[in-house]
């Protein structure tokens, strides 16, 4: 017998909503299922199982909030089912019911809706640095705090404070969640997406050393390509520049192992399949990066399916949770409409960001001649700890090298 | 199909790409990716909708010509006729 947890889906996650089980006890399960719901900052997430088996019980509800590592079901390995035919009663001691959970370990982050921040300078909340710090990385604003400072500065030990005593914030959290998840429909607050944004985002500016470089590279072939390729498609079929670019970075992620994997604890592990998480915008703000899992076998129209299936359910709020939580690296695109260049950051425990910017039509030399040709800047954002510029370097030379003979991709 | 018809279905399609999108405030005249906000994937999948609504080739070329609801409510009309 073994135990389903509540999966964390991400350093910043403390719990998450159950909102609905697609399995029941009975059913058979094999490797990679999905067998529920769970709403989190980030939308909701389809729950894959890691093993085969049978659903025994679901002991969660839906609609419960629970912390990680909760237990949601019991699951019978295959080899256990006849074993199991006198049903011991007493279970094994890490079964705990729903009801023993309570109290819940405190969430270390409580954080309260945010009100609009004040946009007149000077009018802010006074905060000593160490206050602000704090409040920033517990995604806190300081306006909601009661200081008591000179002044009535917010001092350190008010955020503490606030942090430690907020139980209304932490309730109007859960609720909010639970409200998402009681309509039915899973939703997602901007709110909440913002909020787990920033915790991610500050974790990587204070771990990650990160360096940068960009490079320019001749998109022409591959924009000839594309459009010659994409002429004899319908719709449904033709490819977006994005599809090379991903397919590109994937084929040079395999002469670096040290751009591609996971710094965990004290350990940078390069990892074999590249799990290409893909930056994608929400509509209405905020982003979401889902990882294309095993990227590496994939060709460029595969890859294509891969960015049309996941943007997709993004934006439905559909995604598993071995997206959310495997990526090696992230690449990020501007698209179309949007600004030269891109200087990212990492998304922890990863180590290195790919950005490309908007390809545009620009004079270049070609050919010992000056050109108008479609370009584009491509950058890279990558943790000093694992990997140095050198690297780098040759990293985005292979990109631009590949890009230029588009049909072997 | 009326302009006006072909007008609805194109907005219906809009709107089934980015929901976010309100018909009733929407101006004709509005781009949609500089100033609706859709990205390449949004627009490819607002081609393959129309593609399939009115069997009709839509070419990389002729994309610029669905940049706005006027635009696209031209072309649209244009093509179905001929």
């Amino acid at each position: 017998m073994s135990m389903f947890v509540m999966p964390s889906l991400g350093a910043d996650m403390e719990e998450g909503t159950l909102a609905e089980w697609l399995v029941k006890p009975g059913d058979k399960l094999a490797r990679g299922d999905v067998v529920a719901v769970v709403e989190t900052q980030k939308g909701a997430i389809e729950i894959e199982i890691f093993e085969a088996g049978e659903v025994a019980e679901l002991i969660a509800e839906a609609g419960q909030t629970l912390p990680v590592g909760a237990p949601l079901a019991r699951i019978r390995k295959p080899d256990e089912a006849d074993k199991e035919e006198p049903a011991p009663e007493p279970t094994p001691a890490k079964v705990a019911l729903p009801s023993e959970l309570e109290p819940m370990p405190e969430p270390a982050l409580m954080p309260s809706p945010l009100p609009v921040p004040d946009p007149v300078p000077g009018q802010g909340a006074l905060a000593s640095p160490a206050a602000k710090a704090r409040a920033a990385e517990a995604g806190l604003d300081l306006g909601t705090i009661t200081g008591s400072g000179p002044g009535r500065a917010v001092l350190l030990a008010d955020v503490e404070r606030y942090l430690k005593d907020a139980p209304s914030a932490k309730d109007t959290l859960r609720e909010s969640i639970g409200k998402t998840a009681a309509k039915g429909k899973p939703g997602l607050d901007m709110a909440q997406l913002r909020r787990a944004i920033a915790a991610a985002m500050s974790r990587a500016k204070r771990e990650i050393p990160h360096f940068y470089l960009s490079h320019r590279i001749d998109l022409q072939a591959a924009q000839n390509w594309l459009a010659g390729t994409n002429a004899e498609r319908s719709p449904d079929r033709r490819l977006l520049m994005g599809a090379l670019l991903i397919r590109a970075t994937v084929l040079a992620l395999s002469r670096a192992p040290e751009l591609n994997g996971r710094f965990e604890s004290e350990d940078y592990k390069p990892s074999e399949p590249i799990h290409c998480g893909m930056a994608v915008a929400m509509r209405g703000g905020g982003l979401i990066a889902p990882a294309i899992l095993d990227a590496q076998e994939m060709g460029v129209d595969d890859i294509m399916a891969a960015m049309r299936d996941i943007v997709a359910r993004t934006r439905a709020g559909r995604l598993r949770n071995s997206e959310v939580t495997l990526g090696t690296i992230t690449v990020s695109s501007l698209g179309e409409t949007g600004v030269d260049a891109l200087f990212g950051v990492i998304y922890p425990p990863q180590v290195a960001l790919v950005g490309f910017g908007a390809p545009r039509i620009e004079p270049i030399v070609h050919d010992g001649a000056v050109a108008a040709r479609t370009c584009v800047t491509a950058t890279l954002a990558a943790d000093h700890r694992v990997s140095d510029g050198r690297q780098g370097a040759a990293f985005l030379a292979e990109i631009s090298r590949l890009l230029q003979e588009p049909e072997t991709l | 199909m009326t302009p006006e018809e072909i007008r609805a279905a194109f907005i219906q399609d809009l709107i089934t790409v980015a929901p976010d999108i309100d018909p009733e405030t929407l101006e004709d005249e509005a781009h949609l990716q500089d100033d609706l906000g859709l990205d390449s994937m949004d627009f490819l999948n607002l081609v393959n909708a129309l593609h399939k609504r009115f069997t009709l080739p839509i070419p990389e070329t002729d994309y610029p010509e669905l940049a706005t609801t006027v635009k696209a409510v031209r072309y649209l009309s244009g093509a179905l006729a001929g």
